[in-house]
């Protein structure tokens, strides 16, 4: 007699803890071009893949999460993202707005490099498309507000020494270099102090050491890291102070700090004097995630 | 004698309308914020990666987590009605302004109505980032290199957002959006005043960015002046 009372006592606790679960869940969709995410499908995926480290409530404390000052050492260097919270680094969209289903199904495709966050090919696209549907039901905001309207990306001026040159000048003026340090290897006058939104260290990129940005590959990619800043991060938009051509000679001269990869604006700029002496003179040192540095 | 006369009488008419003209629509709600204990002692801030900043500062600045005056007056309190006043539909017209100047937020906490404009200033040589922490409101972070204009910002929802620049670690300050513009922030002597209160109930809260809030209930009827004190506990740490 007493068995079956227990086991109707944890079923009614289960019925308690799952019924306001499944009344608060609401449905959620993603449009990514042609493909059209819905949330239940992607609320199968999400806890089969991703709440171990993303959360069983979608807040970034999943068990393979430990923050700084933890017991045992954590072997993530960076916070699963908070999707409760809704702040997202990579976006096409101004700072302080949400991202389109787009930048979060991109973000999933691409993974994130330096981080735990690994490039999820191995899902269909309309997986990943469920996916962004459901993580969309962890915030409110995703209900209340539209995503923000994409920055405007002109096309990329034709690659010249002068605007290798003029971006040059552009990260002394605009003081780049306070984080990433005068050979942007992450180890500006700024950089060990920073912290995360969640007051978790964070290092500027190094961009001595890799080919890849947090946000893609290519060079519009690198242009809107800049212009849409990273939402939750020390690094700020700089959308109000840039203009557009301004801008990509910008990431012209960025390109050219990746002494590690082979790109035409490195080509060109090696190709000069000045440049070739300054690629010369440029030590390949750190790490990709900036934790050696200390001060 | 005549002409004293009505020179006087003149000059209590005079003084009567001014009276008249100067006396607020309704109560007030005034008094002082001090604290009991011994507060924190304040570092000095070392400015040195930043010449243009430390420059400016002769003597260097400390932090400000607590301001003090003298007889225990606490400053930089933001005293404001909490409950009781309607909110208010439309933000006041006028903007509220923050400047950077020597690496530091002037003022140190900023209240503003929700959706009024805030204009940041950037009056330093050195770029600073504008960074709030909301977590109810939209987080943001935009650059302000030097000698770019101000720009405006709003906020739609009531919230302490703690406010940084990533690039000077020093620098904090508060954005304190409120839900109607009867505030005060405590002086050096710290006072403050809540005027234009039509009669009723309201619900005073004093906010301190180290040492939390304290309310109190005051009723004011027709033009009275209440005076209400509020004695934050200092910690030495």
């Amino acid at each position: 007699m007493r068995i079956p009372q227990l086991v109707k006592l944890c079923l009614s606790i289960a019925a308690a803890l799952t019924i306001p679960m499944l009344s608060s869940a609401q449905q959620m969709e993603s449009h990514i071009g042609k493909l059209n995410g819905h949330s239940d499908a992607g609320k199968q995926l999400f806890y089969r893949y991703c709440w171990g480290c993303h959360g069983f409530r979608g807040d970034g404390n999943g068990e393979n999460w430990l923050p700084t000052g933890s017991f045992f050492e954590p072997y993530m260097n960076i916070q699963p993202r908070n999707f409760v919270a809704a702040t997202f680094k990579c976006r096409s969209t101004p700072t302080g707005t949400l991202p389109t289903d787009e930048d979060l199904y991109n973000a999933i495709k691409r993974g994130f490099v330096m981080s735990n966050m690994p490039s999820w090919i191995t899902l269909t696209d309309q997986n990943r498309a469920d996916l962004i549907a459901f993580i969309k039901t962890f915030s409110a905001r995703w209900k209340n507000e539209k995503s923000g309207n994409p920055i405007n990306v002109p096309p990329e001026p034709k690659l010249t020494t002068e605007s290798i040159k003029h971006g040059q000048e552009l990260f002394q003026k605009l003081e780049c270099w306070k984080c990433h340090g005068q050979e942007g290897r992450g180890d500006g006058p700024s950089a060990a102090t920073l912290t995360d939104s969640n007051d978790q260290p964070i290092r500027p990129y190094n961009f001595a050491v890799g080919s890849r940005f947090k946000c893609g590959v290519t060079n519009q990619d690198l242009y809107k890291i800049f212009m849409t800043g990273l939402d939750g991060t020390p690094m700020p938009s700089f959308a109000d102070v840039i203009k557009p051509d301004d801008a990509w000679d910008l990431v012209h001269f960025l390109r050219t700090l990746q002494v590690t990869h082979k790109s035409p604006e490195l080509a060109l700029w090696e190709s000069t004097k000045e440049g070739a002496q300054q690629v010369a003179s440029r030590k390949v040192s750190g790490t990709p995630t900036g934790s050696g540095i200390k001060q | 004698m005549r002409t004293k006369l009505g020179y006087a009488a003149g000059l209590s008419v005079l003084a009567a309308t001014t009276i008249a003209f100067a006396w607020p629509s309704g109560g007030s709600i005034g008094g002082k914020v001090t604290y009991e204990g011994t507060p924190a002692k304040q570092k000095p801030i070392d400015m040195s990666k930043e010449p243009s900043c430390a420059q400016q500062h002769p003597t260097p600045i400390t932090t400000e987590t607590v301001v003090v005056g003298a007889g225990n007056a606490l400053q930089n309190v933001i005293v404001y009605i909490s409950a009781g006043a309607p909110d208010e539909s439309s933000p006041p017209a006028q903007a509220v302004s923050i400047t950077q100047k020597g690496c530091q937020y002037l003022p140190h906490v900023v209240p503003i109505v929700v959706n009024q404009e805030l204009k940041v200033v950037n009056d330093d040589q050195t770029s600073h980032n504008i960074h709030p922490l909301a977590k109810i409101n939209h987080e943001w972070n935009k650059s302000q290199p030097p000698g770019t204009p101000p720009f405006s910002e709003k906020f739609d929802k009531p919230e302490f957002i703690p406010v940084k620049c990533n690039v000077h670690p020093w620098m904090h300050g508060t954005f304190a959006v409120l839900k109607n513009s009867h505030y005060a922030v405590s002086g050096g002597d710290g006072g403050f005043t809540l005027p234009n209160l039509p009669p009723g109930k309201y619900t005073v809260t004093a906010w301190h960015e180290s040492y939390g809030e304290q309310t109190q209930d005051v009723t004011i009827s027709g033009n009275e002046t209440k005076t209400i004190n509020f004695v934050f506990k200092a910690k030495p740490y």
